[in-house]
């Protein structure tokens, strides 16, 4: 095959290649043993919260403990007045934070003229996103409680913890956007689609996946949140559920369930934890894994849909 | 193309122009047996050619045929990924190594056979960073070195007339046609053994182009070429052989110019006069 002579071996140069590569490749090892170490210490303190919790938490888990009322006697307590006050709460936060987290994403990106007003504007959204959730609940005190007359209900938990993650709604939802190739936008205007038909074509459905996943984080932050809510007024010991929503007679549905007192999930464990009888620790932790479990599964959501939404897309 | 009566001074640095009568001059690298494989698809089958030293070899054929991913078995940049293997070797001369052997660092794979890729992709950072960075990794401090070479290196992609002035500017001032000979610049500063071309200027006009061409013609008594193109006509000018590939399997390869002229197969003949592809 060869017809000319070999070149002359260069082995002495790729000697030093190559111990210089073994040199620099050090460097390589040591921080892949550094960051095993970092997220280990992460991972790890974690998972030992987590055990620790099962481990207290877990026997406390039947029937009973989710469809009982609070009780002084720690072995009857209950958190069905806490896990149905969540689940309404975060309705009311969905209804009201998804709206207009996501109409607000889309005319900041897309609508609002490019000047300083609105340069101000977006740099408030991203800094409300930091403000402590305890100044919302005293806004939220002073607006809803008071102005509005709706006192220390569902709805005003719910529209606090919505005013909570409006930002995080809006952040997200232009990021989506954002990440969409100017191409497609172009394509669409190129065909002579209006601003509205290629929101409604296009910008929407393909960013969809994104804006779920700001939405769900938002909610899955909502759940856990106790400062503003004991702030307008979260009571402690709930032994009733809200009227139901559905009526026999007509007109069948009912909003009363929004101006009933409640209670939450993070509020019912904080009860628990400042009881000086230990039995009622345990009612805590298993309301701890309760909450941790809903978290992960509203993040086991948002990642699902991230996953599916993001598989037919592809750009 | 190059006429084949056209006579150049010969020396052992630059070979001479090819000629009917000319021999294939040695081999640079060889694949033997390669096939890879995506996870479970199969990319390649079996595929034997050799890379002729000091020569432009371009790699054709439709969309899919698996020529870019023949090329970059060759700097191991499919070993970024999992899910990915190779089987077969392909075999470096004159060391005679297997470059996909296990115990071969990737790393000095790609320090050897250096890689330009299909859309500009310079590091944003200054135009003189960018040539100098392949330097860098291989730590070169010297301020005097690293100035050298990448003039020579700038010079050698025909840019350095164009950028003398603003070395310190960001590299994404400059037009498509430059940021990619700045990446080539990139490959060069480090000599490498091998340039692997990757659809080099598909995202540049025809002028652009045509600086690119001209360039890869020079490189070739510097460097041994391997280019991935979807353009015939670029097979034609710059090169010196072509490989034809359909599915991933090599379906023909040999001299540029008897490859375009009387192909052996029906198939390329196809895919040649526009027939099909």
């Amino acid at each position: 095959m060869r017809t000319d002579a070999p070149q002359p071996p260069r082995s002495a140069e790729l000697a030093a290649m190559r111990e210089l590569i073994r040199r620099h490749k050090r460097a390589d090892i040591v921080f892949g043993l550094v960051g095993l170490v970092c997220m280990m210490v992460g991972v790890v303190t974690l998972l030992v919260l987590f055990v620790d919790l099962m481990i207290d938490g877990l026997p406390r888990f039947s029937r009973d403990f989710f469809m009982n009322f609070p009780s002084r006697h720690a072995e009857r307590a209950g958190i069905l007045s806490a896990w149905v006050g969540t689940c309404l709460v975060m309705l009311v936060t969905m209804v009201a934070a998804v709206p207009l987290g996501v109409a607000a994403g889309i005319y900041l990106e897309e609508y609002a003229p490019k000047n300083w007003v609105t340069d101000l504007i977006e740099i408030n959204v991203t800094n409300l996103a930091g403000v402590p959730s305890i100044v919302y609940g005293l806004l939220a005190l002073g607006l809803f409680v008071y102005i509005f007359g709706l006192g220390q209900s569902i709805a005003t938990a719910g529209l606090t913890l919505a005013l909570l993650i409006l930002p995080v709604i809006i952040v997200t939802t232009r990021e989506a956007i954002r990440a969409i190739p100017v191409a497609i936008r172009e394509a669409a205007y190129g065909v002579g689609a209006t601003r509205w038909q290629v929101v409604a074509d296009h910008v929407l459905p393909y960013s969809i996946g994104g804006i779920m996943t700001g939405v769900i984080i938002g909610l899955a932050r909502a759940i856990g949140e106790t400062a503003p809510l004991i702030t307008v007024g979260a009571l402690t010991f709930i032994a009733f559920l809200p009227p139901s929503p559905l009526r026999s007679e007509a007109p069948y549905v009912s909003f009363e369930w929004l101006l009933s007192p409640f209670t939450v999930l993070p509020i019912q464990m904080f009860n628990w934890v400042s009881r000086p009888d230990e039995k009622f620790l345990l009612n805590a932790a298993a309301t701890g894994i309760v909450i941790i479990v809903a978290t992960l599964a509203m993040n086991a959501l948002a990642i699902w849909l991230r996953y599916r939404l993001r598989k037919r897309i592809k750009w | 193309m190059v006429s084949t009566t056209s006579v150049r001074p010969v020396s052992a640095a630059v070979p001479a122009p090819r000629a009917e009568t000319e021999p294939d001059p040695a081999p640079k690298a060889a694949a033997r047996g390669l096939s890879f494989y995506y996870g479970e698809v199969q990319a390649l089958k079996n595929i034997d050619l050799v890379v002729h030293e000091h020569r432009v070899t371009a790699l054709i054929g439709p969309s899919g045929c698996g020529k870019s991913t023949f090329l970059r078995c060759f700097n191991r940049m499919h070993d970024l990924y999992p899910g990915n293997r190779y089987e077969g070797e392909i075999r470096l001369y004159p060391d005679d190594m297997n470059l996909l052997d296990a115990s071969v660092d990737p790393i000095e794979v790609r320090m050897r056979l250096a890689m330009v890729f299909q859309k500009p992709n310079p590091f944003p950072k200054s135009i003189f960073e960018n040539v100098a960075y392949g330097l860098r990794v291989r730590g070169e401090r010297s301020r005097r070195t690293l100035a050298d070479k990448v003039e020579q290196a700038l010079r050698a992609a025909a840019l350095w007339d164009e950028v003398k002035d603003r070395l310190e500017e960001p590299a994404f001032n400059l037009s498509g046609g430059q940021q990619q000979r700045l990446c080539i610049a990139r490959a060069l500063a480090t000599d490498p053994e091998m340039l692997l071309f990757d659809e080099p200027t598909s995202a540049l006009d025809p002028i652009a182009t045509a600086s690119i061409e001209e360039l890869i013609t020079e490189l070739k008594s510097r460097v041994t070429i391997l280019i991935v193109t979807h353009n015939m006509q670029q097979a034609a000018r710059v090169s010196d052989y072509t490989a034809y590939m359909y599915l991933g399997e090599l379906i023909e390869f040999g001299r540029t110019d008897e490859l375009f002229i009387k192909p052996k197969h029906k198939q390329t003949e196809d895919y040649i006069t526009g027939r099909f592809g």
